[in-house]
């Protein structure tokens, strides 16, 4: 049957995608960087590009051990694949600088492609995008409220969030595979050639880019920011805290039904198991780019770097033909260095 | 009671301890005699607490030497004081809650046979303990449910149960009510009368006259006098711990405001959690101070008039207008604003850079469509540091690399971007560094110049008769005293706070005007 085959390169599509992880070597060198210069200017924005780095290295290394890496065809392949991590990732930097956690995002990326795939079977395609966009904006909103009005720390709230969202996809789906052949204008949406760069890409782009100039250049961002280092401070000062949490959640929301659409459209079909394990890929990127876990610092260029360390990382060890099982635990590895290292640099700051 | 004729138990001989640029300790001798009760008072800062920790080995001495029963010793821990018989007991409970009484005695030293715990051996232990030392408590109530007094003695009892002979209690009666506070001072009689020595610290002049045989007074750093307790009374202890003219750290008061001059602020009736219907006005131009012991209800008041911590009930007026202050946001857009008493918890994002600091509080003036105009923020970010005499290497490094005063600048320059109308001042000078603590006056003073009305709050009585043209004593969540001109005195400040009310001081509730 058709939809077996379209299961299985599904399946193994997400799982290259949520790409196993890897950046930590980002901090041992922006901490050795601090410490030659002392806290100059210099050094502290040479420390902050730390990130760069092992990625730059790493990127000359597989080029020049295997030839398939250094292609276009296989550099904008790994983008296309990360489009829907990188801009989840992107909008969970946000409720991380805001002192939260969103581990419902791959659930509800999940919910929000199986619930525009079962609206666009028998509606307009414009209808099922924003069927899915809006379950996720609203699943984000929830878990924004949850959080701030009614004080539930939000690892728990969005962890009991995830269930739902996973069993209402489920019930959604009654289990099956939601195959989309029929409606092939819907692969137009991240399957298009723009500018010889597919659209998927160019949406996580566009995506990517507001969500770094929100945190970066607004208000809202520096809001985040001072809720996320300093709550009561930041209440007192005028800032409305809970205002700022619910953004960066419905934010988080939101990109997860964009990035459950684009995946839905990529390979044209949706079921309520596929984001199982991406929740967890997503917060490893945003961890191995240097922000902090703990809140009040963190950049989306970093986000994007750790997701990006991640997949080169998984790309490399699948073109040089590494036993995936390495892959696995090197992801590991490179976490728990990316969080020691953010943790060590706490204890010598204070 | 006599102490004559008594061994000493403990004698601190020429202590000196230093913190930073502040002499905590300044060869302070002090003996102390066996079985007796041995009061330590003085001004908040004067070095009390410091000499009790030294005593109970929470610090070393930088100079001098402990001699406990003739044998000088040192104190490196804690765990060292109790084992030659001194134990401390904080004004932060150190109990678990969740554990019985008997279990929080005997925490780690639990009668156990191996491994495995012996309930009843712990039990008869724990008898004995209570028989001896005559207190009644049930020993499978778990202390988390308990009185604070009862959690003292569960304190108590555990220090006894090491063995201690001397036992330091550092305000032990600031968070008791009044029944409470009795049954306190028996078992501190009780203590005193089976032997052992009780060191108390207490702001409550009363009670160290009842309660001590002997009293010490600190100033500074420095040892007054140590009389028997029969040879003092609240005037000589007060005098004692003052003592000391004004030096010249306050800038010239800028005159007072006629009474004609607007009243920007005025709240009646204010209750909140901690303040009892309390009024207070504040005239432009006006530098009103509020003393009072720590947990009197200034900071309380404080944060219900700016709407950190909204009123119960109050009626707030602001430039004669009626306002309700719900949240701090509202404060700050009327122009009521607060300079928190803790400026790392409440004041600064200490990760973000120095100029994301100072703009949090009015970001939206350099923004246009929730874009922030980094050219404008910098420049105004600039001015304002100039003009709070700031200087910073770089506005886009971390704030916390300031030092305290420089940090609690930054606060008074986040507050001065928000035009004031009203300025509340926590607490503006702790752990300030004196040549910052001049500049800090200095800016209070030219706010209240500006027409600014200004509240300053703090523990410090020579801070706020140095700034104030007026003066509201608190005690117990309502404003007890009021004073002006040369009613502003340390004694009478000290008297209101400390409970002496002399009857021409007293005001009623709701009655804060003028004299």
């Amino acid at each position: 049957m058709r939809p077996m085959t379209e299961q299985r390169s599904r399946v193994r599509k997400t799982a290259g995608q949520p790409a196993p992880a890897a950046a930590g070597a980002s901090a041992p060198w922006s901490q050795r960087l601090s410490r030659l210069g002392g806290g100059a200017p210099i050094v502290a924005r040479w420390r902050r590009a730390g990130i760069l780095f092992p990625r730059v290295v790493l990127f000359v290394v597989l080029s020049a051990s295997s030839g398939p890496f250094f292609t276009k065809n296989n550099l904008l392949n790994i983008l296309d694949q990360q489009s829907a991590t990188l801009i989840m990732a992107a909008a969970g930097t946000l409720v991380l600088v805001a002192g939260g956690i969103d581990l419902s995002v791959g659930a509800n990326y999940a919910l929000s492609g199986v619930v525009a795939a079962q609206v666009l079977q028998h509606n307009s395609i414009g209808l099922g995008i924003a069927a899915g966009v809006g379950v996720g904006l609203l699943v984000g909103l929830a878990n924004g409220v949850i959080t701030t009005f009614f004080r539930i720390n939000s690892l728990i709230a969005t962890l009991a969030m995830s269930f739902i969202a996973s069993g209402i996809a489920s019930r959604v789906t009654n289990g099956n595979l939601l195959v989309l052949t029929g409606k092939p204008d819907f692969a137009k949406i991240a399957r298009t050639d723009f500018l010889t760069v597919r659209t998927s890409i160019w949406i996580m782009v566009i995506c990517v880019l507001l969500l770094g100039v929100l945190l970066a250049r607004t208000t809202t961002g520096r809001y985040l920011y001072a809720a996320g280092g300093n709550a009561e401070a930041a209440r007192l000062a005028g800032v409305r805290v809970k205002g700022v949490r619910i953004v960066a959640f419905a934010a988080s929301g939101a990109a997860a039904g964009i990035a459950g659409i684009i995946d839905a459209s990529r390979v044209l079909s949706a079921q309520a198991s596929s984001g199982n394990q991406l929740a967890f890929t997503v917060l490893a990127g945003i961890v191995v780019g240097g922000t902090s876990i703990l809140g009040g610092d963190g950049a989306i260029w970093r986000t994007v770097a750790g997701v990006l360390f991640i997949a080169l990382v998984g790309n490399g060890y699948d073109l040089l033909g590494v036993n995936p099982l390495y892959e696995q635990i090197t992801l590991g590895v490179i976490l728990l260095l990316a969080v020691g290292v953010d943790a060590w640099s706490r204890t010598q700051r204070t | 009671m006599t102490t004559a004729g008594r061994e000493p138990h403990v004698e601190l001989l020429n202590i000196s301890k230093r913190f930073g640029g502040v002499q905590a300790l300044d060869d302070v001798t002090v003996r102390i005699a066996a079985g007796s009760v041995h009061a330590l008072v003085g001004e908040n800062g004067a070095g009390k607490s410091t000499l009790s920790k030294i005593c109970a080995g929470v610090m070393p001495p930088d100079a001098g030497s402990i001699v406990i029963a003739g044998v000088p010793v040192t104190l490196r821990s804690p765990r060292d004081a109790l084992l030659h018989g001194i134990a401390s007991i904080a004004q932060e409970l150190a109990l678990v809650p969740h554990l019985s009484v008997e279990q929080n005695v005997f925490l780690g030293s639990e009668p156990a046979a191996g491994a495995f715990l012996r309930p009843r051996a712990l039990r008869k232990a724990f008898n004995a303990l209570a028989a001896e030392a005559g207190f009644d408590l049930d020993p499978a109530a778990l202390v988390g449910g308990l009185r604070t007094a009862d959690q003292q003695k569960v304190e108590i009892l555990r220090a006894l149960s090491r063995g201690a002979s001397m036992i330091i209690m550092d305000e032990p009666s600031a968070a008791l009510s009044g029944p409470d506070t009795a049954r306190l001072h028996a078992v501190i009689k009780h203590l005193a009368g089976t032997g052992h020595t009780v060191v108390l610290i207490s702001h409550f002049l009363s009670e160290v006259l009842q309660l001590a045989d002997t009293v010490t007074i600190l100033r500074d750093g420095r040892h007054v006098r140590t009389a028997p307790a029969r040879d003092e009374n609240n005037a000589s202890l007060i005098e004692g711990m003052l003592g000391r003219t004004l030096e010249s750290v306050f800038p010239d008061k800028p005159p007072r405001p006629s009474s004609d001059a607007p009243v920007v602020f005025a709240a009646s009736d204010v209750t909140a959690p901690g303040v009892n219907n309390v009024s207070i006005e504040v005239r432009a131009g006006e530098i009103v101070g509020l003393a009072g012991l720590v947990g009197a209800g200034r900071t309380e008041l404080a944060r219900a008039l700016t709407g950190a911590a909204p009123a119960v009930s109050a009626d707030v007026r602001l430039h004669g207008k009626q306002v309700a202050l719900r949240s701090p946001r509202h404060a700050l857009r009327r122009g009521v604003v607060m300079i928190p008493e803790s400026r790392k918890e409440q004041g600064l994002v200490l990760q973000r850079a120095i100029d994301e600091n100072v703009t949090l509080a009015n970001l939206s003036d350099y923004s246009r469509g929730g874009m922030i105009g980094r050219r404008r923020e910098q420049k105004a970010v600039r001015g304002v540091l100039e003009q709070v005499r700031v200087k910073a290497p770089s506005l886009s490094s971390p704030i916390a690399g300031l030092s305290g005063g420089n940090q609690q600048k930054t606060l008074f320059a986040r507050a001065l971007l928000c035009k004031p109308s009203v300025l509340v001042a926590d607490e503006p000078t702790r752990g300030v560094d004196v040549g910052s603590r001049r500049a800090i006056y200095d800016l209070i003073v030219e706010q209240a110049q500006a027409g600014v009305g200004v509240v300053v709050i703090s523990s410090d009585v020579e801070e706020v008769l140095g700034l104030a043209h007026r003066v509201l004593v608190m005690r117990g969540g309502r404003v007890v005293a009021e004073l002006t001109d040369d009613q502003m005195t340390e004694a009478n400040v000290l008297h209101a706070a400390f409970a002496e009310v002399r009857p021409d001081q007293t005001q009623e509730p709701g009655d804060a005007t003028d004299d």
